[in-house]
């Protein structure tokens, strides 16, 4: 199980609704229903990803995020998850907006552009960084919406979005009081729990 | 004509025929006293009877879904490719039972049938028969067969419908539910396709208005234009370009290639067959009305235009699926212009509103809607894989 999963599955009740978007092939939603009994949904775009979730019982449908999740009910899901695809998407912003419509609370996990080794890579070879956890060059990266810790703190704020939990881990998924004091030059993987703030009582 | 049969089919099969004689109450009001399905089962039905998938057909498909009934046979039955040992379906797991659905015309009761109030064939007077009304003889048969459950039904199209039905009308009865190529309901230019199919049978003279068999003739002209209208709508244009696109080597190109091959190489200046397409639907016509019963082409088409099952529930499909309690699984394929993928995606949103457990596919392939009975590999693997998970189920239920 990848260390980020492992971290997540911690905040996901047991037997509630799921839906994941991107998953791949199904590991993680196979585990919460081994452990955690729920009902889960996964959507995914590619053809063997999808294949491994069949072979593993996850219902998936074949679906583009980029083209909307209006077949999906408001609030009709416990918890919509986005694990390290945020950076992908067309319009994370509106991607977000509609995890809030669909679930109670969300998860979104990306890596964190602003770590320092990012920072120094563009510093001293001034140069988009290259690494084995981002391994692409700037013209075919599927990653066209990097954002930092900082970026997301900010969008969450601006969006009157209640951050539940925000966990900051480096590449092995280690969590450690000097990340934690400085997330946003140290950590590699940002992990956000969230929800939208309940709205304002009009008495006032 | 196989010389051997192919290892991996089921092999010589020999249809039966089941007699029922509870009269069957239809969804028009009228009832059939007593009428018999034909039926085709491959694979054994294991001890705990949890193994069995039943295989619904689609309009002109009848219960000889694999295999072959003698070595002369030209080819297998109409689903081969997806049933025998070690296919998709694999008969070495499962037990596969697939029927002629009332009305049709390969040994169930149906219009071709001997009426018994009569004395002589029902003709036009056989009752309009639904998709409903075929579940719920399908049921009877799983009764008699001893199958309570069904690990998985599956069907496309038309088949398709009868699954959809099955899932709402018997939830208890059904583990997975798998359609391909389906829609929820017809719309105005299905139903406008089916219409002129109709008119094209009931305006040929040799029709006599259903009793053609009185008259010791059949109306093979109107059932010929019937199928051409149909078969046109089953296939592409990708598909059509590719089929009848094979002559010039600069026609390679696809952009270029729009499937105009020539049949005799030349043009006729005259109005008899001049392109390959054209005598190919001449032909697939031509062979289908001489084995097909034009009533039953017509009860079948009304099956399809009345299909609906949201008519119950304030036209909310999601709210018919409510009682539901199987898995689905839906395929739709790409260039299928007669249930395009968005009408297949109707379907999953319905599902999705309701809760259930659903899988959806989109599967890129030329051959429009007819590619739900071919080989497409990514079909099939996905086939596969599902009914493998199945396969796993049912030996965990068995331990």
């Amino acid at each position: 199980m990848r260390p980020d999963l492992d971290i997540i599955q911690k905040w996901i009740e047991p037997g509630s609704r799921v839906l994941d978007l991107g998953c791949g092939d199904g590991a993680l939603l196979a585990y919460l229903r081994d452990r955690k009994q729920i009902h889960g949904i996964g959507l995914e775009i590619d053809n063997q990803k999808i294949n491994g979730c069949l072979d593993k019982g996850i219902s998936v449908i074949q679906q583009d995020l980029n083209k909307g999740l209006q077949n999906f009910e408001s609030q009709s899901f416990d918890t919509v998850l986005l694990t390290q695809t945020l950076q992908a998407v067309h319009f994370p912003d509106k991607l977000v907006d509609e995890m809030l419509r669909i679930g109670k609370n969300c998860i979104v996990t990306f890596p964190n552009f602003g770590n320092w080794k990012s920072r120094a890579y563009l510093a001293f070879k001034g140069r988009m960084p290259v690494s084995d956890f981002m391994p692409y060059e700037w013209f075919d990266t599927p990653n066209i919406h990097f954002c930092t810790v900082k970026d997301f703190d900010e969008f969450c704020r601006s969006r009157d979005i209640d951050v539940i939990t925000r966990t900051v881990v480096d590449i092995k998924h280690r969590d450690s009081w000097i990340i934690r004091a400085f997330p946003n030059l140290l950590s590699e993987i940002a992990i956000y729990h969230f929800s939208r703030k309940p709205a304002k009582s009009e008495a006032a | 004509m196989p010389d051997v049969l192919p290892e991996n089919s089921v092999g010589l099969v020999t249809p039966q025929l089941y007699h029922f004689d509870e009269p069957l109450p239809l969804r028009s009001g009228k009832e059939l006293k007593a009428y018999d399905l034909m039926v085709e089962t491959y694979g054994e039905l294991n001890a705990e009877r949890s193994n069995a998938i039943l295989i619904c057909h689609a309009l002109s498909g009848d219960h000889h879904a694999a295999g072959y009934h003698s070595m002369d046979d030209r080819k297998p039955g109409w689903w081969d490719v997806a049933i025998g040992p070690g296919k998709p379906i694999d008969t070495n797991h499962f037990f596969v039972v697939c029927l002629n659905n009332l009305g049709g015309c390969a040994g169930s009761t149906g219009p071709a049938s001997m009426n018994p109030d009569t004395g002589t064939w029902y003709g036009p007077d056989f009752p309009v028969v639904t998709v409903r009304d075929w579940v719920n003889s399908q049921a009877r048969l799983a009764d008699r067969l001893g199958i309570d459950k069904w690990a998985a039904v599956i069907g496309g199209s038309l088949g398709g419908m009868q699954v959809m039905r099955w899932s709402i009308s018997y939830p208890e009865r059904v583990r997975h539910a798998i359609m391909m190529a389906v829609a929820p309901k017809l719309s105005a230019q299905n139903i406008a396709f089916n219409e002129v199919a109709r008119q094209s049978i009931t305006a040929d003279p040799d029709f006599h208005a259903g009793r053609y068999r009185e008259h010791n003739t059949l109306p093979k002209r109107g059932v010929m234009l019937a199928r051409m209208v149909g078969h046109i709508t089953y296939l592409s244009d990708s598909a059509m370009r590719e089929k009848f696109g094979k002559a010039s080597e600069q026609l390679k190109q696809a952009s270029l290639n729009l499937g105009r091959d020539l049949r005799a190489g030349k043009l006729s200046f005259g109005f008899d067959v001049d392109f390959q397409v054209e005598s190919y639907l001449h032909y697939q016509g031509e062979r289908f009305s001489e084995t097909f019963d034009a009533n039953t082409y017509l009860l079948m088409t009304k099956a399809l235009d009345y299909f609906d099952p949201s008519v119950d529930y304030d036209g909310d499909l999601s709210k018919a699926f409510a009682n539901s309690d199987c898995r689905f699984m839906l395929v739709s394929f790409s260039t299928d212009w007669r249930f395009p993928p968005e009408r297949t995606r109707e379907i999953v949103t319905a599902l999705l509103k309701a809760g259930k457990q659903v899988s959806y596919l989109d599967i890129e392939a030329d051959q429009g809607h007819d590619a739900f009975l071919l080989p497409v590999p990514r079909y099939m693997q996905a086939l596969t894989t599902y009914l493998d998970r199945v396969k796993l189920e049912i030996s965990s239920h068995a331990a």
